[in-house]
């Protein structure tokens, strides 16, 4: 089954369609990343996937069927702005969102001292909100969002304003979560978090699917026909090589449409050439976000 | 525990911890104890003194002879009022009149003080005037003379058609409590829906709002917010009206001869708390769709100034609520949903409500309580969460007739 199923959503504010017939399935138990540029329709999606705006047409089912009360329970959500209620202690807010989120006084506030603990953050747990740091507050929003043990945990941008210390525990998190078998979603601009972190991706583009896959299919579909060499000496012309240009420390050689890299090899090992490190040569998820997200511009 | 109930209890208790709030529904109890003390207190402060006043007197009448004792005041006659300017001067007395030859005819009494005042004092006033009618009314019994100083002293019956005295009686002491009461239930009206409307604000300019719908529905949120506040509102307006029978026994026992019978009668206590209620939830539900289409808490606040205003109307209005409860502009006022709660507590005090406009109005407030609230979860849901803009009055209708 699986976890969400979104088929051709379409929402439209005025003229502007901010999503425009997006469809992707998310696994269960995967992390499932939405990239794309500020304003490419990632926060709508998301909200429309957590019934907070209604799509003008298109279907979303939730675990099998429509977003319920019954399932709302099973969502964590962490809205892309952030903020929590003020003047309310840090145990307060959590006990107080978990409540609403169907857990017991007792069992939110036992968890809630754990998860505190985790993130070195229960000395802090009879302050207000307003007394903490922005980073600090993001993580109790972390808390509140998982603390109800949802099996759907929805993350919009959820790095953006931490530190390395919080981003890594943050990131450690997130595999945590994984590893006990939960879905998550989580939307970025930082393709970096995505490579490290997601199994598959949807990328969105002025509200419309540009990408979509495993990471590994994506990254192999943008694959440069080229290949990464370190090695001993001068490699000279090689046939079916139309370029060579350094690349962090290395050599990257261009082939023309013909050329294998495993014909190149043969060639560079018959030359007699010391071979350091050959390896094929993969463009990052940043360098194909802005290849795809450049041709839409044109 | 149901989600609604969560978010009521929620609303209540961060509504009743607030700072602003406690003092708000202490301070008029608070208020009104100080001043009873002060009204029992003060006089006694400003007791007479208890030396003997000189107050000198000119008579080119020539009848007025008999003196007066009374009011810790001494009358001293002089022949002329040379003598009596230097007393005067040189402070063996406080002040001295003259009645003029053509008093009789003018009533005029020349007064002269050494200290600059705005009027006579009453005392004053009342010790001249006591002492002209003791002369004037010479020779007449002790009983004419003393009724002549204070001649009416009226009491109003208020009859029914059928002859026998009426239910109310209407007069100072009932109108005074609606009068109270009508201004304290407004000030609480707008007290908890103006903390809707802020918190709704909040709420959306901080962000929450998008966690809160992830786990309950519009309709949830809205209905706690409002029933959660409404009944921190109705904990204030019970305590006012708690503390104002216990009040009003003190003041009754200290100013009975002013005030005469004041009582809050329990069909007042009842009527008041249910205009509360429906006066309260339909602020609250037009705050709430209010707070949904405007961006910002603050523009919220301007906004609801629109249905503020209105509320208040009948206080513009109280005279002619007062002096003619039966026009047709009134019973306008008590029918139409935003002035009538107001309008019926000021017209409590003053004559019977017909029992059927009574339920006329209560059945209005209730039908536009929930047509709105239907209305605004429309709203609340659409606009919520369209940060920075508001929706022009087409996109609205549009929106209603979508949903």
């Amino acid at each position: 089954m699986f976890s969400i199923e979104v088929k051709n959503i379409i929402k439209a504010y005025g003229n502007r369609a901010a999503v425009n017939n997006v469809s992707f399935d998310v696994n269960q138990g995967e992390i499932f990343g939405l990239i794309g540029p500020n304003g490419a329709g990632k926060t709508t999606t998301i909200r429309m996937m957590m019934d907070i705006i209604k799509p003008d047409s298109g279907e979303i089912k939730v675990m099998g069927e429509k977003l319920n009360d019954g399932s709302k329970n099973k969502i964590g959500y962490l809205p892309e702005e952030r903020g929590l209620y003020k003047k309310m202690s840090v145990m307060d807010t959590i006990i107080y969102f978990a409540s609403l989120k169907g857990v017991d006084k007792v069992l939110a506030r036992k968890r809630g001292e754990e998860m505190l603990k985790r993130a070195d953050l229960l000395p802090h747990q009879n302050k207000r909100i307003e007394e903490l740091s922005r980073g600090m507050g993001q993580i109790i929003q972390v808390i509140i969002t998982t603390i109800h043990e949802p099996d759907l945990i929805i993350l919009d941008e959820p790095f953006s304003g931490l530190d390395p210390v919080n981003t890594q525990l943050l990131k450690d998190i997130i595999r945590e979560l994984k590893n006990r078998g939960k879905t998550i979603i989580m939307s970025t601009h930082l393709m970096n978090d995505i490579e490290e972190l997601c199994d598959r991706l949807l990328m969105i583009n002025k509200g419309r699917a540009v990408l979509y896959g495993s990471v590994a299919e994506v990254k192999s579909k943008y694959r440069n026909n080229a290949v990464l060499v370190e090695a001993e000496g001068d490699l000279g012309a090689i046939e079916g090589v139309t370029g060579i240009v350094p690349h962090n420390g290395a050599l990257e050689l261009k082939l023309d449409a013909n050329t294998t890299p495993q014909m190149v090899l043969e060639r560079l090992v018959k030359k007699g050439i010391v071979i350091n490190r050959f390896e094929l040569s993969m463009p990052s998820l940043t360098e194909i976000f802005i290849k795809v997200v450049g041709d839409e511009h044109e | 525990m149901n989600k609604t109930m969560l978010l009521i209890k929620h609303e209540f208790i961060n509504t009743v911890r607030r700072k602003a709030f406690v003092i708000l529904t202490l301070a008029f109890p608070v208020i009104a104890l100080l001043g009873l003390l002060a009204a029992q207190v003060i006089p006694s402060m400003l007791t007479p003194a208890t030396t003997i006043e000189k107050v000198g007197y000119v008579d080119k009448v020539g009848i007025f002879t008999q003196g007066l004792t009374e009011y810790k005041t001494e009358l001293v006659p002089y022949a002329d009022e040379t003598g009596a300017k230097t007393e005067l001067t040189d402070k063996k007395i406080k002040e001295y009149f003259v009645i003029g030859q053509d008093y009789l005819s003018s009533g005029l009494v020349q007064r002269y003080t050494l200290a600059s005042e705005i009027a006579p004092s009453s005392t004053v006033q009342t010790v001249i005037r006591d002492f002209l009618l003791n002369n004037l009314l010479k020779g007449n019994s002790e009983e004419i003379i003393t009724r002549a100083k204070s001649p009416l002293n009226i009491s109003s019956t208020t009859l029914t058609t059928a002859g026998t005295p009426a239910a109310r009686q209407g007069g100072f002491s009932a109108f005074i409590l609606p009068y109270i009461f009508s201004i304290l239930l407004m000030m609480a009206i707008f007290t908890s829906s103006g903390y809707l409307l802020q918190g709704l604000g909040e709420e959306k300019e901080n962000r929450v709002m998008e966690i809160l719908l992830s786990s309950v529905s519009p309709r949830q949120l809205l209905a706690g917010k409002i029933l959660g506040l409404g009944a921190a509102g109705l904990m204030q307006i019970i305590v006012w009206l708690v503390s104002a029978n216990f009040l009003v026994k003190i003041a009754a026992a200290s100013f009975g001869n002013i005030l005469g019978s004041l009582q809050i009668g329990p069909e007042f206590i009842i009527l008041a708390i249910i205009y509360f209620v429906l006066g309260y939830l339909l602020m609250a539900v037009i705050m709430a769709g209010m707070g949904s289409i405007s961006p910002t808490a603050r523009e919220g606040q301007q906004m609801s100034a629109l249905v503020t205003i209105p509320v208040a109307i009948p206080i513009y209005f109280m005279a002619i609520i007062m002096e003619h409860p039966e026009n047709p502009f009134v019973k306008v006022l008590t029918f139409f949903p935003i002035t009538a709660p107001i309008t019926v507590i000021v017209r409590l005090g003053l004559s019977e409500i017909p029992l059927w406009e009574l339920l006329v109005s209560i059945s209005i407030l209730i039908l536009s309580i929930w047509g709105l609230f239907v209305l605004t979860t429309k709203l609340f849901r659409t606009y919520l969460l369209m940060y920075g803009k508001r929706p022009d009055l087409k996109e609205i209708i549009r929106s209603f007739k979508e949903a």
